[in-house]
């Protein structure tokens, strides 16, 4: 078990009018390793549970164990979490500020008080990681490549610093198509080769479904579901009544066996309708 | 710290200073500024807190929200507080090495720190009862008549009201930037002066550069929208000055007048 919450309680401006409860009493384990789709409603509390896990916001009340580092506890060095705990904000690309790519990436290894050899080197690992490369983009500003560029140096520079959980909000929103497939192949790339475990923030199901072993499902505050992708893709309607959805192929699986097909309606990619579809239909040739 | 700032701030309401034509309001806040310097007495001051007293009953104004916002401003209260006691010659009450305390410097001392915090009390009971476009509007409104010397009126209330919008914005970027940063190991809190300084590099670099781009955006979307000025522009609510306003404009320049005369009794 990585990351242990209990009893995890928020409320923003307590004590004034504008009182609002964020997190309710939540309480969920997550295994190392794992590859956790977040997904809810926008408002559903999503970004406030993240930034607890990295010691950005304080609880109200409850307890996050984050590799058996009590990190509600005020005892507890921040830069201990934050080497534990990886955050990639949504649009990371706003955050950039310095003149080289080189020392964008650098900032975060640098406050964790490395040496210059092993910054560098961890600098030329997390570019050549998000598809970068390091010896014609390491000198260039950060502020004259391209938006998707951008955006996969402010990643690196998130991963340069070796977190054991990583946490991304949203890393593809506003990108083009062929940006959000790159940038999740890079993520799952990072995930396969790292061993570390991955939260990711998403509204698309679609991603979500290709890319995590297991799913959390946000309603106002509470964490409502909590299991495998496939066993949570399973609960259309239950999802639908929150105003969340199921991948457009698991819908089209549904609907072919509504209509009398012998089908599999779990299938979560293309390539899983794919097989079904070619077994089925080969079986009903033959038949 | 970022949330006590109320200076500025509208506190919104349906009272009839809420609802009284803010040029009346802003006139009598200037009034209410020079009056405030014009006396030199304590006892004026005594229907001055009187008056904001009843504006704050009127306009329902949640005391501990006023008191918030002196929070900000305490430390240059205090300095004028301890110069003044320091630095004012006359009649020595004890002294301890080379200070000395007057009894002038208590009486000066109190006298100022007094004035200060009725004059950012009351000049804060404008922003807290106007919202910023009805504010603007009377700016814009007031200083009409100076566009025969070539002032920029409508331009200038455009700005301003420009200005207040985005304040709610930037503060929420500025808390985001500062989360990543935070994230990736920035600490905005430890260290000595340079050290601090130094640190909000990673803070400030973003945020310039986002305030740049969206005001890029906001003047193309003006653009496409044929936003071109002043000239022949038309208004949603237009300010109208009845009955009830000029009443009370009348009533509050005898009272502000009557204060101002005390310094001549």
């Amino acid at each position: 078990m990585i990351i242990n919450i209990e009893n995890l309680n928020f409320i923003y401006n307590i004590g004034t009018p504008f009182e609002k409860k964020a997190l309710d009493d939540i309480s969920i384990s997550i295994e190392e390793g794992d590859f956790v789709g977040l997904i809810g409603h926008t408002g559903s509390g999503k970004s406030t549970l993240v930034q607890h896990l990295n010691g950005l916001i304080k609880p109200t009340s409850g307890k996050i164990i984050v590799d058996g580092v009590d990190i509600t506890n005020p005892e507890t060095k921040m830069k201990e979490i934050r080497k534990k705990v990886g955050l990639v904000f949504q649009y990371p690309e706003h955050q950039l500020f310095e003149e080289t790519i080189y020392k964008d990436i650098a900032f975060g290894p640098k406050n964790l008080g490395l040496t210059e050899e092993e910054i560098e080197l961890r600098v030329r690992d997390a570019m050549e990681l998000v598809g970068l490369d390091y010896d014609t983009l390491k000198d260039r500003s950060p502020f004259e490549i391209s938006g998707g560029q951008k955006r996969r140096v402010a990643i690196a520079g998130v991963i340069a610093m070796k977190p054991k959980v990583l946490i991304l909000d949203e890393p593809t929103a506003g990108l083009d198509p062929k940006g959000r497939d790159d940038i999740l192949d890079e993520i799952k790339k990072l995930y396969e080769r790292e061993n570390i475990t991955i939260i990711l923030v998403s509204h698309s199901m679609e991603d979500i479904a290709r890319l995590a072993n297991s799913i959390l499902v946000m309603h106002k505050g509470k964490v409502i579901m909590h299991d495998k992708t496939r066993e949570i893709f399973k609960s259309a309607d239950l999802l639908e009544d929150i105003g969340l959805d199921i991948p457009q192929v698991t819908k089209f699986m549904k609907e072919l066996k509504k209509r009398g097909h012998k089908v599999r309606e779990d299938c979560l990619t293309i390539e899983e309708a794919k097989e079904e579809l070619t077994k089925y239909l080969r079986g009903t040739k033959n038949a | 710290m970022l949330k006590d700032i109320t200076v500025g701030q509208y506190f919104p309401g349906d009272t009839l200073v809420h609802k009284l034509d803010p040029r009346v309001k802003i006139i009598s806040s200037i009034l209410f500024i020079i009056a405030l310097f014009f006396v030199k007495d304590f006892y004026p001051y005594i229907f001055i807190v009187l008056f904001i007293a009843t504006v704050v009953k009127t306009a329902k104004l949640p005391i501990k929200f006023i008191i918030k916002g002196l929070k900000p401003l305490m430390f240059i209260i205090i300095i004028t507080f301890i110069i003044n006691l320091l630095f004012t010659k006359g009649e020595v009450l004890f002294s301890l090495g080379p200070i000395s305390i007057t009894k002038e410097g208590i009486i000066q001392s109190v006298f100022m720190a007094l004035r200060l915090i009725l004059l950012i009390v009351g000049t804060s009971l404008l922003t807290l009862t106007t919202s910023p476009i009805a504010l603007t509007d009377g700016i814009e409104s007031l200083l009409s008549p100076f566009r025969k010397i070539g002032l920029p009126s409508h331009e200038l209330a455009m700005m301003m009201t420009i200005a207040l919008r985005f304040i709610p914005t930037l503060l929420e970027e500025t808390d985001k930037i500062m989360k990543a940063q935070m994230a990736r190991g920035a600490d905005f809190e430890s260290g000595n002066i340079l050290n601090r300084a130094k640190s909000l590099v990673p803070l400030l670099v973003p945020l310039f550069i986002n305030a740049f781009r969206r005001a890029d955006e906001l003047a193309t979307a003006m653009e496409a929208r044929c936003y071109r000025g002043g000239e022949g522009r038309t208004r949603l609510n237009e300010l109208k000055f009845d009955k009830k306003d000029s009443l009370i404009l009348l009533s509050l320049i005898v009272f502000f007048g009557f204060i101002m005369s005390t310094r001549y009794w």
